[in-house]
């Protein structure tokens, strides 16, 4: 938990953007969130998107990622890809809609960047948006957070 | 094989086209499993509601079904959930995938009914394996469910453990197939020779 939080606070530093600390994931300001556990970072028309430190706390060691090609379209809600841990396939679902212009290749290699950093260097795909306005239709940092704690008391 | 299984570092590729094997890559995850006649398939697909207080995640999923399982073979050999296997003691008779959706999920399990020790040779010792296996050879790994339980008697029991979570009803496999009415477009796949080959030469 310490280093956790330690190496988020260093990635806040590096990102420039400010981090509250949870008693069991970090959330990270300056993101929007998805329901279904997926982050993005907005600046102007390009959104970076991953999964969040309480999707791979939960899913475990990731072994494997599937993303799409660049150029392929995805829409917000809609699955892009998938995490593989141990013995589960779990789909992703990006957060907004648009053209891919980037995947992470560094995940081929070193899948388990998503569990050491999902909010830096474990990113998975950069995406063109074709419509800012849907940014409202995700969740705010406190909003992801509430969440978060809802399922974490759930069980 | 699991969704990511690369042929070359799993399957020993010649004997298996040499003998013709088919070669079928799932959609879950998990390892590489022979399937013969006597392979027995247990599979849970489940809204994500479908079990009060379950979070759809992998280890609250697999730990449900070791639960579910230790019913079935309450008192027999020592059942456990060893590392995302089903063991007797240490020796894994049951191998477990996962898909996870955020509206269901799917926990499939094959049973090792019975094995001939010549299809064995067909698999590689996996690269990734449970730290419980400590290297041992597929023979010392794996044990055979038919001694441990007639085959009749574990249906029974499965049947028996999954109307302790759900309501059942029993259908013909050919009345499923019927039963939908979207249209359906599996993801899992016969790999073709040409596929085979091209992986040992791109390992190489």
């Amino acid at each position: 938990m310490a280093s956790r939080m330690l190496w988020a606070s260093r990635a806040a530093s590096h990102l420039r953007i400010s981090v509250f600390h949870r008693g069991f994931s970090t959330v990270l300001k300056d993101l929007h969130y998805a329901e279904s556990h997926e982050w993005v970072k907005v600046d102007g028309k390009s959104a970076t998107v991953g999964i969040t430190d309480h999707a791979q706390d939960h899913l475990g060691d990731v072994v494997y990622v599937e993303l799409p090609d660049v150029g392929a379209e995805v829409k917000q809600g809609e699955g892009f890809g998938a995490v593989e841990s141990v013995k589960a396939s779990s789909e992703v679902y990006s957060p907004v809609s648009g053209k891919v212009v980037e995947v992470n290749e560094e995940l081929k290699e070193s899948p388990a960047l998503v569990n050491s950093h999902p909010f830096e260097s474990g990113w998975f795909i950069k995406v063109e948006m074709n419509d800012a306005g849907e940014l409202k239709n995700l969740l705010k940092p406190e909003e992801y957070s509430k969440l978060c704690d809802e399922e974490n008391s759930s069980h | 094989m699991g969704v990511s299984g690369k042929p070359a570092e799993l399957l020993e590729i010649e004997p298996v086209l040499r003998d013709q094997v088919p070669v079928i890559r799932r959609f879950t995850g998990g390892g590489t499993v022979v399937v013969d006649c006597g392979t027995i398939f247990v599979t849970f697909i489940c809204n994500k509601e479908a079990v009060p207080d379950l979070q759809p995640y992998p280890r609250p999923i697999m730990s449900w079904s070791g639960l579910l399982y230790s019913k079935v073979f309450q008192g027999i050999g020592d059942f456990h959930l060893r590392e995302n296997d089903y063991v007797f003691g240490n020796h894994k008779f049951g191998g477990n995938a996962q898909s996870i959706t955020k509206s269901r999920w799917i926990h499939h399990t094959s049973f090792l009914w019975d094995f001939d020790v010549r299809n064995m040779t067909y698999l590689k010792l996996p690269k990734r394996a449970p730290a419980y296996r400590s290297a041992r050879g597929h023979l010392d790994f794996i044990c055979r469910m038919k001694d441990y339980m007639p085959r009749s008697i574990f249906i029974d029991k499965t049947v028996e453990a999954a109307s302790t979570q759900f309501s059942l009803r029993s259908f013909e496999s050919e009345e499923i197939e019927t039963l939908s009415e979207t249209e359906f477009h599996p993801s899992t796949r016969l790999l073709s020779a040409e596929e085979l080959e091209a992986d040992v030469i791109a390992g190489r």
